[in-house]
């Protein structure tokens, strides 16, 4: 049984990993071109916010200069971005399950390490953002992962500064949450290194995919900050769909996500922020099944998860940190696997007479990473990442403490030689680790690495 | 009278003007190197005090594109912009506290800075730290050679705003008409007046005067001191002139309310304007 569920764990996580490499960061030449801007205005480094990009988001993709309606644009202005890496990669697993030699096994001895690399391309971004009207704003992101399979990535509108007041803002469509330290905007790129760990992390044996604050949701956000923007704060109620569309889980299965942060000045050194969020929100475990097969959109049986944490980011001249912490907490039932079969339907569902196994507890979890950036100036910036989450209580008594646990390095550098007001073109450079622990069908560690070296462009 | 004290206002800021121009025509990168040393190029605020050099990082960053390497406002996207970019190097600046033809106060560069300029490419740069702000004061004044041998200039005084009255409201529009607002700004104060299709910048750049009815910001700010002290200090570098000598301060204040009523938000001098009846000012004639 802990072997059958180390065997998923591992192809789950690692095709999450892989999966995880769709770099749809938001960075808008659209936006500059529209205003004149370079993308250092706006991005610590491209994609990254800094403050006064931060402000702009937040006021609608709007300057605030009465130059923000679509009125005041050249008739020939379309407000669009493509974004694309081509790269080349090599990436190394140490330890995966056999399927050439022994198809489906589960047996531990058959395991082998793997290496492969070879030119590359990401997804492709297509990035269309702006005013509709002076405080009406939009984002629709079309998103194709590397085999050119389309997926909506953002679709929503907001009505900005409503009653003439910087703290009513509402929106409604896919969005990205309103996290501090958004996976939207992270710097990495590479399939070990692409995603936060902690935003998606999943306990082994857990199915609880609904989670994940990397992830754009669909929902309405209520969002509203001071005129500086030094303080902000929004709640957002999404449907439990991790941003899938048609509902395909739970009948009526809601989460929320709040966000609170603060700025302070701190002279010479320029602006810290601190802040606080949460995720918390129920999915469905009992689903209708036709031919055992599980039914979309009859989740039923709610249960409940939650994911808690601090974020602080902290300026000392070019050198900044992003810190973020997160306790997670699953449902029992989803640490036992139930949750989703929908995608899975070799899951369990948790129909009429199931039982929880004796002794299931909720599933817990602490993590935090510190991503560093000495940005040198604004085009060439250098980063570093380490990342750590590890099991505080397992879902089944017996299971190793540690089974689970996961620890990520990133290390690179993206040197931009062209950024002006029309494009952006960055020499990008990563290399990343991750292990985790207890995953090999042997029981084993599993490691793995990615080397990366591509050219990131936007116009 | 009052066309003598406009025609000589006028004739100094060109002269000031054009003597800026030929100054720093002769501009270089290296003096600007040089003067970014000297104690010019520092700035006080209130208790903060402003390095230039601490500022470069933060020009180059967010200013650069539109201001320019060399701050002369020949950035990569002035070609796009309109209004252009101002031009450090002239020192000429539209929101000042002090008289016409003067520098500015470094508060003045710094609440600009904050407040950016509507209908124009300047957002409001408020989310710098007051720190940033004052270090980017200094490093504009490292631009240009007026630094260096002049002093800012003193800000006038503005008196306590009067308790609006009818007769105030009245009064106002009575300015209004003689110093001929409704030239450029229109009789209903709507940006239409009939010389308005004819105004240039001080660079011979086409300039549209301000429009009332359409209720923004004014361009130095959104008080009734911050439009008192418009008309009274004059936008250097465009064709809105002071009028410290041709309107005293308490006729100021009246202009103010007028000016306020020809607005299009509800407000006690608009709720006034329309009980007595105020019709736009005649066009025809200097006289109300």
């Amino acid at each position: 049984m802990v072997s059958c569920r180390r065997f998923f764990v591992a192809v789950i996580s690692l095709s999450c990993l892989l999966a995880s490499f769709t770099p749809s960061a938001q960075a808008l030449p659209a936006f500059a071109r529209k205003y004149g801007l370079r993308c250092s205005a706006c991005h610590e480094a491209w994609p990254m916010l800094n403050y006064f990009g931060q402000k702009f988001k937040d006021n609608g993709y709007q300057l605030m200069n009465d130059r923000d309606s679509p009125i005041w644009q050249n008739p020939s202005y379309w407000p669009m971005t493509l974004r694309i890496t081509p790269y080349f990669h090599r990436e190394s697993t140490d330890k995966l399950p056999d399927v050439v030699d022994a198809p489906g096994t589960t047996n531990p001895s058959f395991v082998r390490g793997l290496t492969y690399s070879g030119f590359d391309h990401s997804g492709l971004d297509i990035l269309t953002g702006g005013t509709l009207e002076k405080n009406i704003s939009f984002l629709l992101v079309p998103s194709a992962d590397e085999t050119s399979a389309f997926h909506m990535e953002s679709a929503n509108v907001r009505f900005d500064n409503l009653f003439h007041s910087s703290w009513f803002n509402f929106k409604l469509g896919k969005f990205e949450l309103d996290n501090l330290v958004s996976e939207k905007r992270i710097l990495t790129l590479s399939a070990n290194g692409g995603a936060y760990q902690l935003y998606h992390f999943i306990p082994a044996g857990d199915a609880n995919i609904f989670g994940q604050i990397g992830d754009n949701q669909l929902g309405i956000e209520w969002m509203g900050h001071s005129v500086n923007d030094r303080t902000r704060i929004s709640a957002a109620i999404m449907s439990t769909t991790d941003g899938s569309p048609d509902v395909p889980y739970g009948k009526n299965a809601y989460s929320g996500f709040f966000a609170a942060s603060q700025a302070f000045d701190v002279g010479k050194l320029g602006t810290d922020r601190i802040g606080a969020y949460a995720m918390v929100g129920q999915a469905p475990t009992v689903f209708l099944t036709s031919g055992g097969v599980p039914i979309p959109s009859t989740g039923t049986g709610n249960k409940s998860f939650s994911r808690e944490g601090f974020v602080g980011q902290f300026y000392f001249n070019k050198l900044n940190f992003q810190v973020v912490t997160q306790h997670g907490t699953d449902s029992a039932w989803f640490g036992a696997g139930f949750g989703n079969p929908i995608d899975n339907p070799g899951f369990p569902n948790n129909g009429p007479g199931v039982t929880l196994p004796a002794g299931t507890r909720n599933p817990s979890w602490n993590g935090a990473f510190i991503e560093t950036h000495w940005v040198e100036n604004p085009q060439l910036v250098f980063i570093q990442r380490s990342e750590w989450v590890h099991m505080s209580q397992q879902s089944i008594p017996g299971t190793p403490s540690n089974l689970g646990n996961t620890d990520n390095y990133v290390f690179g550098f993206r040197y931009m030689p062209l950024m002006n007001n029309r494009a952006g073109l960055a020499w990008h450079n990563e290399y990343a680790w991750i292990r985790q622990r207890g995953t090999a069908l042997d029981g084993s560690d599993t490691t793995s690495s990615s080397v990366m070296s591509g050219l990131d462009f936007d116009f | 009278m009052r066309t003598e004290a406009l025609h000589r206002n006028a004739v100094i800021l060109a002269a000031l003007v054009a003597a800026s121009v030929t100054a720093c025509a002769q501009v270089t990168e290296d003096q600007q190197k040089q003067w970014l040393g000297t104690p010019a190029a520092s700035s006080h605020i209130g208790h903060l005090s402003g390095n230039a050099k601490a500022a470069a990082g933060d020009y180059r960053r967010y200013c650069v594109v539109c201001h320019g390497e060399l701050g002369d406002g020949n950035g990569e996207s002035a070609q796009w912009l309109d209004p252009k970019p101002r031009d450090f190097t002239l020192a000429v600046f539209k929101c000042r506290s002090t008289p016409t033809g003067t520098l500015p106060t470094d508060q003045d560069l710094y609440e600009t800075i904050a407040r950016g300029l509507d209908r124009s490419n300047m957002p409001p740069w408020n989310t710098f730290t007051t720190q940033q702000r004052a270090d980017l004061v200094a490093w504009i004044k490292h631009y240009s050679p007026r630094w260096q041998t002049e002093k800012p200039g003193t800000p006038i005084e503005i008196p306590p705003e009067p308790e609006v009255t009818p007769g105030r409201v009245k009064a106002g529009r009575d300015v209004f008409a003689r110093v001929q607002c409704w030239k450029c700004h229109g009789a209903e104060g709507r940006g239409n007046g009939p010389s308005a299709s004819t105004l240039q910048d001080d660079l011979g750049r086409p300039i549209l005067p301000y429009n009332f009815a359409e209720g923004g910001r004014f361009k130095c700010g959104s008080t009734d001191a911050d439009l008192y002290r418009i008309f009274m200090t004059g936008l250097d570098g465009t064709p809105m002139p002071s009028f410290a000598d041709n309107i005293k301060p308490e006729e100021a204040w009246d202009l103010v309310m007028y000016l306020r009523s020809l607005q299009p938000f509800p407000s006690k001098e608009k709720a006034i304007a329309k009980s007595l009846g105020l019709t736009p000012v005649s066009t025809t004639s200097t006289g109300p």
